[in-house]
């Protein structure tokens, strides 16, 4: 047999015998193990999950189910096919063993692979001091239990709530709370919200858009304690100005942290920042060699992106959790000259205060932005983010219509500032500074991150060994 | 004689029965300046950036060169009359920020979710006992007229409840509607002698059926009723109300579009069904396809073939061309919904097509405001005739075609058949 012939023949083989193992049983999972069934892999397929549930949408949790509108448990993701796999729930990956192609699980079972996929997402940050965050009323919000809980205590009409953090999740759960009615304090240490994703430009509109809703809005500063009462329920929030704010519901949404550390000791570039990976899934070991047979996916990964200077990118995206599961399934059971590249232009929405924000591209790769259609005031209107003469992302309020032409303007790496629109012009079109902070100064991190460096800003010395 | 262009042999009567074999010439230049000046657009992907670009007006008023004015041969637009009595925009020929708020006043009393999410579900009944009467009366027929027995009476009856429009006065604007359409030409035969001598006819029955509406509305201004106008008449949302004229030009856009493009839908359903024994067949057995398959339906035969009120308020440059500030632009979207770059088999009907971004009913801003209510009067129509005809065929093939380019359409389906089932 030629090898050509020799190596088809265990592609085949592969799909029809291999095992695939995926740890992580939420939306990048889910549409991982779909594609691989519908890129015809017949062979063995184990997904491993720590939460006790099928897999469910997150998205809906900061939104519907706090309003009440949805209960947490009917958040179930549709399935767009069979997946006909060994479901491991209630379980966690505790180890991998690389050399044995091993995965190792809380229970001390060890589930042996040919092929791995980590989607293993990420995890709420939690309020810092332990004792605090114990406390009965402090809340994160990631998971569906998270939800519910979170959800009981704002149907018991709270005195009020104190939101630590005002990216897109704290932002929405204020918006929920003004909704309902419950008065709600957002301290932020950013100059206002959402900055850290849209840049301070935006970030004042966001805050006159919640003061607008009676959000007690508190920008530049901290909280530096949470008090509670002998009952052991949370009471008061300690400003960082010295101020305290009375409430019965505090909720920390400070950024994520990635599920990484079950992969400590298995060589993977694996850390802080995700795990790292090329365009197409496949992971890389600490020394940035590629590896053969595992790959990531979704909130965890992180990888280079043509669009940005092939800078490395991890988008906590809900689209991205979908299109780079379904690149990495397709690799997983393809060869070279094959292979997808996940070339995703990034893309998130959010629901709040009754707008819609969406934006696509990454907005902190900007340092300058321009108004382009419609209207600030009237918070209906679209925003283009430059970077040195190009575009490179946009954001819209209610304006999401138009996402589509900024997408293909920002694919083409097109003018900045791009073309103005024929009508519906704003009056200022003049770009201005965005306004993003300081990547080095503390507060609340943006969901995606460039977490490269430009070969001008090298921090570390490198040393090869000498033998 | 100068050669016709792809499009204008496009446009010609003697083609509409099958235009896509021009279309597909027409392709190989996706922008293609037309000799009136006109640009037309006729592949997917460029009919897409044009759809999400903010250049590109949709407000006759902005487009100094009318659509279709040098094939009047007199710098007159073959849309003139009709505009010259519809002075006022509606949502599909004015642009943000009016067409937003416009469209955002209409919105919550058809299909808005939170206000309306059940008006269009709560239809199903009624459209479900409306198409079993239609069959029902074709019980010891063996000959019918798909159109006029089955496709026509639907979406009108629909319609008129919808907005409110009493059922009586269907005749009245059933023939206006069709005065103005059928003296609205954008091919080489608009110079004719005979479309010409129909514009005027158009230009009353636009007249006659705009103060139709107009009065219509008085009506309920006064007096309340049911339906949707009433509502936007009397009901005031926090942007207030819209002005009367622009009201009136909204009711006219509905009372029409409600009407014309899904006739031409279930009609070109059935028309292309029986061309398709084997799809019919597996559609019979297998109900459940009809919502996919409504939509490849859509796909191969859009009900809009393509739209003429467009014009570039800025230069934009697309697929190697430059279209012009000021110039008018045609989106084909018949062309565009079988260009093979985006549709694998572009020209065979695929019931369960995956990935079908058909343009049927376009996309952007503009996308269409009926899609949700003609989806469910399609489906169940095409559904249930499947379901209850027996044995049916094609009379007559190519069927007889009206004469508008834009809702093309054929204007009888003759089918025979052995009978209805229960
Ligand atoms: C409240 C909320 C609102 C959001 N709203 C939006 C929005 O509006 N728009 C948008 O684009 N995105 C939104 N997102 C982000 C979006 O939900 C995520 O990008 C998406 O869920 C990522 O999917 P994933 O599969 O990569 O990770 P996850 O959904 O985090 O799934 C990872 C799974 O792996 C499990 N796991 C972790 N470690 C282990 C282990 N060691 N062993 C076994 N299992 C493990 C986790 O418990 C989890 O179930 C929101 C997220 C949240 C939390």
């Amino acid at each position: 047999m030629t090898l050509r012939a020799t190596v088809a023949e265990l592609v085949r083989e592969f799909r029809a015998s291999g095992r695939i193992v995926i740890v992580g049983a939420s939306l990048a999972g889910l549409r991982a193990a779909e594609t691989l069934r519908e890129e015809g892999f017949t062979g063995s397929l184990t997904i491993i999950g720590d939460e006790p549930y099928e897999p469910y949408d997150r998205p809906p949790l900061s939104k519907q189910v706090l309003k009440g509108w949805v209960p947490a448990d009917h958040t179930k993701l549709p399935r767009m096919r069979e997946v006909d796999a060994d479901w491991r729930l209630g379980v966690a990956a505790t180890g991998l063993d690389r050399a044995t192609k091993r995965v190792r699980l809380a229970d001390g079972e060890q589930v042996p692979y040919d092929r791995l996929l980590i989607a293993t997402g990420t995890r709420a940050r939690q309020w810092p001091n332990p004792t605090e965050a114990a406390l009965q009323g402090v809340h994160t919000i990631r998971s569906r239990d998270d939800a519910e809980q979170l959800q009981k205590a704002l149907a018991e009409s709270p005195s009020r709530v104190v939101v630590i953090g005002a990216g897109f999740i704290g932002s929405e759960v204020a918006s929920v709370c003004r909704e309902l009615g419950i008065p709600v304090t957002v301290v932020e240490r950013g100059s206002a919200p959402l900055v850290g994703a849209l840049g301070g430009v935006i970030g004042e509109i966001a805050a006159q858009m919640q003061r607008d809703h009676g959000v007690d809005l508190r920008c530049g500063l901290g909280v530096s304690s949470l008090e509670g009462d002998s009952g052991g329920h949370v009471r008061r929030a300690h400003l960082s100005d010295g101020t305290a704010v009375d409430a019965d519901v505090v909720v920390a949404s400070l950024g994520s942290i990635r599920n990484v550390e079950w992969l400590e000791g298995s060589g993977l570039a694996a850390g802080f920042w995700g795990v790292g990976c090329d365009a197409g899934g496949r992971v890389f070991d600490i020394n940035g060699v590629v590896t053969d047979s595992i790959y990531v996916a979704g909130d965890v990964a992180r990888a280079p992106h043509v669009l940005y200077e092939y800078q490395f990118l991890a988008m906590e995206h809900w689209d991205n959790a979908v299109f780079g599961a379904e690149v990495a399934a397709h690799n997983m059971v393809n060869l070279e000259p094959h292979y997808h590249p996940h070339l995703l232009l990034p893309g998130f929405w959010s629901g709040q205060f009754g707008v819609n924000i969406k934006s696509v591209g990454v907005p902190p790769f900007g340092d300058e932005i321009v108004f382009t259609q419609g209207s600030v005031q009237e918070r209906r209107f679209a925003a283009a983010y430059g970077h040195r003469g190009r575009i490179v992302a946009a954001v819209t309020f209610d304006h999401g219509k138009w996402l589509e032409y900024y997408g293909k303007l920002i694919e083409r790496s097109g003018p900045f500032p791009p073309p103005p629109p024929g009508w519906d012009q704003p009056p200022d079109m003049k770009p201005m500074p965005a306004e993003f902070p300081d990547p080095r100064v503390p507060t609340a991190v943006p969901d995606v991150v460039l977490t490269g460096h430009a070969p001008s800003e090298r921090t570390a010395e490198f040393r090869p060994r000498r033998h | 004689m100068v050669e016709e262009t792809p499009w204008q042999q496009a446009l010609r009567y003697a083609n509409r029965a099958n235009p896509y074999p021009f279309y597909e010439e027409l392709r190989k230049t996706p922008v293609s300046r037309q000799p009136d000046g006109t640009f037309v657009v006729s592949t997917y992907r460029e009919i897409v950036a044009l759809l999400h670009d903010p250049r590109v007006s949709s407000d006759p008023r902005k487009c100094p060169v009318p659509a279709g004015a040098q094939a009047q041969g007199s710098g007159e637009s073959v849309a003139e009359p009709i505009r010259e009595v519809l002075t006022e925009p509606n949502i599909i020929t004015c642009d943000p920020p009016e067409h937003d708020r416009d469209r955002r006043m209409m919105m919550p009393h058809f299909v808005g979710p939170p206000h309306a999410p059940q008006l269009i579900c709560d239809l199903e009944p009624e459209i479900r006992r409306i198409v079993g009467g239609l069959l029902d009366d074709m019980k010891g027929k063996t000959r019918i007229d798909a159109v006029d027995d089955f496709a026509y009476p639907l979406p009108v009856t629909v319609i008129c409840k919808v907005l409110g429009v009493p059922l009586e006065d269907e005749r009245r604007f059933h023939h206006w509607i069709e005065t103005a359409l059928d003296a609205l030409d954008f091919g080489p035969e608009a110079a004719s002698e005979e479309i010409r001598s129909r514009q005027a006819g158009a230009r009353q029955a636009v007249q006659e059926f705009g103060q139709f509406a107009a009065d219509l509305l008085d009506r309920y201004a006064r007096q309340p009723g049911p339906g949707m106008l009433s509502a936007l008449v009397n009901e005031d949302g926090p942007e207030g109300r819209m002005s009367k004229g622009v009201l009136a030009s909204n009711a006219l856009l509905l009372i029409f579009a409600g009407h014309e493009t899904t006739v031409n839908l279930i009609a070109h359903s059935v028309l292309t069904l029986l061309r398709h024994p084997d799809a019919l067949e597996k559609l019979r057995r297998r109900p459940e396809l009809i919502v996919p398959g409504v939509e490849e339906l859509l796909r191969l035969e859009s009900s809009v073939q393509f739209w003429h009120t467009r014009s570039a308020v800025e230069d934009i440059d697309i697929a190697g061309t430059t279209i012009p500030k000021g110039a008018p632009i045609f989106l084909a979207y018949g062309s565009a919904n079988r260009d093979p770059e985006r549709f694998t088999d572009p020209d065979e009907l695929d019931l369960e097509r995956r990935d079908n971004q058909h343009l049927g009913f376009s996309q952007g801003i503009h996308f269409c405001f009926g899609a949700p209510l003609a989806r469910l009067e399609v489906q169940i129509a095409v559904g249930e005739f499947v379901r209850r005809v027996q044995n049916p065929r094609l009379v007559e093939d190519p069927p007889p075609y009206r004469h508008n380019q834009i809702f093309r359409g054929p204007r009888h389906v003759l089918v025979d058949i052995d009978g209805i089932r229960d």
